[in-house]
């Protein structure tokens, strides 16, 4: 059994995405959820399959019995955040493709916008590893990634033009995209050079957005997808990655702390594919923070070791360049949803249907997140 | 401020810390040294340990400097240091801590231009905190 091109994503659904909706979480998960399976033509009594991330609220026994699924014979859940998006995905085809479930529904649901700053909570502080970080004023994600990037700039020569690089790309697809937090909101060189820091060397601009809404992807069969209405976007290839001695976002503590999961999810990545890194058309790359996309093109064999900062110079992630990234605009401007409007934007891609459309785009690397135990996609709609 | 929360495998640090002492756990049997604490050696699976003193000197492998919004008794102190040392014996074994003027100043005690990658530093202790000075 090979999981390469067995299943397709059939169907994607999403709500609006804003600063503050008035609905609740679980609405949200029910409504994306059954734009996705009206996107695919699929009953909501048809799916049998579910997986989402273990930070999602909604659970699946909510979520069945809401929309009015069928007996669920799967359904997984996976951890470590946003990086957990593509494995989502990758567990439904893993499901199918061996025989465990036919219709496979995977979502993300969450206030991020209007809800809390996950750090801001001291009562369910882990023991490990935050008793080695928190006392000491290492306090948000930003500051743990700062700490990394920080490293990397020095290694490397990596500079903010780089890093600006990113968020320019991101922000030029979010102005192509109506759906787009940052739609009608350009970004100049000027003002992410003056913007307010938030942990240097990050400024504003580094940071992901903070976003409500909620996604959905429907997953079947290669050979259910043929009676789908939409161009069938097969699943090429599908890997997670947790590297030997790794610690999460505070990976400080190997040998080697640059290199991170992407690297792990990589190899397995592209061992099972048809195609390597130079024929991939267009990539949406987990963007929670701007350095972690040129960690992950060297990650995922993009450039050489330390090149990834270079390789976004001279337009290389627009539209036109080497390798157009975060089409619909990414974490960093169209919406942060845990990186599953990555996957969905995808889709778009292969089916010809993006706002910032690639022409004849064939294949796509969808990642998760970089600095975290994660996962990755290729999506093709060739086969 | 945040207090370290403790558990079982990483207690032995912060007791020798609040006595002023800066060591490491090290596999009994094999002999490596490995940070965070965890219960076994991921080298020769060994669960023998024991803490070994290390001197306190080491350089600094990176920094950031935080800004709000931060938790409370944070803001009030940012922008502040936070760097990560590596221990001069072990480059590998990587602590978190504030760089400081002197045990028990302000986290923002040093202006954060003077911080360099690669700057000699050395452990001081202040509330059963170990704290950087430059060296």
């Amino acid at each position: 059994m090979t999981l390469k091109d067995a299943t397709a994503i059939v169907g994607i659904g999403r709500t609006r995405f804003a600063k503050n909706l008035a609905e609740d979480e679980r609405t949200l998960a029910c409504r994306a959820v059954l734009a996705a399976l009206d996107d695919a033509g699929i009953a909501p009594g048809e799916v049998d399959a579910l997986a989402s991330y273990t930070m999602e609220e909604t659970d699946e026994v909510e979520l069945a019995k809401a929309v009015g699924f069928g007996d669920l014979t799967f359904f997984s859940k996976v951890g470590y955040g946003g990086g957990g998006s593509c494995a989502t995905v990758a567990h439904l085809a893993a499901a199918i493709a061996s025989g465990q479930a036919s219709v496979g529904v995977a979502w993300r649901s969450r206030k991020r916008g209007s809800g809390p700053r996950p750090w801001t909570n001291t009562t369910v502080q882990l023991p490990t590893p935050a008793q080695w970080t928190r006392p000491f004023g290492l306090l948000r994600p930003a500051d743990e990634i700062a700490m990394l990037t920080r490293r990397y700039m020095h290694e490397y020569g990596a500079t903010r033009d780089h890093l600006f690089n990113v968020a320019l790309a991101c922000r030029n697809r979010a102005n192509q995209n109506p759906a787009a937090i940052m739609y009608d909101r350009p970004l100049t060189r000027e003002m992410y050079m003056t913007s307010r820091w938030i942990s240097e060397p990050l400024c504003l601009f580094d940071n992901c957005l903070e976003t409500d809404g909620a996604l959905a992807c429907v997953v079947v069969s290669r050979e259910r997808a043929r009676d789908c209405p939409s161009t069938p976007v097969y699943i090429h290839s599908a890997a997670q990655g947790l590297p030997a001695q790794h610690h999460g976002m505070v990976n400080y503590w190997n040998d080697d702390p640059l290199t991170g999961p992407a690297w792990t999810a990589a190899r397995h990545l592209w061992k099972h594919a048809d195609f390597t890194p130079q024929d991939v058309d267009v990539a949406q790359i987990y963007d929670a923070f701007t350095s972690l996309v040129p960690l992950s093109l060297e990650g995922y064999g993009f450039c050489g070791r330390g090149e990834g900062g270079a390789f976004t110079e001279g337009g290389a992630l627009e539209i036109g360049g080497r390798l157009p990234i975060n089409t619909g605009g990414g974490g960093l401007s169209e919406a942060y949803v845990h990186g599953f409007n990555l996957i969905d934007e995808g889709v778009r891609q292969l089916r010809g249907t993006s706002t910032a459309q690639v022409p004849d785009a064939a294949t796509c690397l969808v990642t998760a997140g970089e600095g975290v135990p994660t996962s990755a996609l290729l999506l093709t709609n060739r086969s | 401020m945040l207090e370290p929360v403790t558990d079982p495998t990483g207690a032995p640090f912060w007791e020798y810390a609040a006595r002023g002492e800066l060591r490491v756990q090290a596999c009994a049997d094999c002999g490596e040294l490995r940070f965070p604490p965890r219960p076994c050696c991921p080298h020769c699976q060994s669960f023998e340990e024991e803490w070994r003193p290390v001197s306190g000197r080491g350089r600094v492998w990176s920094y950031v400097v935080p800004h709000p919004p931060l938790l409370p008794d944070y803001a009030a102190q940012a922008p502040y240091n936070v760097v990560v040392v590596e221990l001069e014996e072990a480059p590998r074994i990587r602590l978190i801590g504030n760089l400081v003027r002197a045990a028990g100043a302000t986290l923002n005690s040093v202006d954060p231009s003077r911080i360099r990658i690669g700057a000699r530093v050395h452990v001081v202790f202040w509330g059963g905190l170990p704290q950087w000075v430059l060296a």
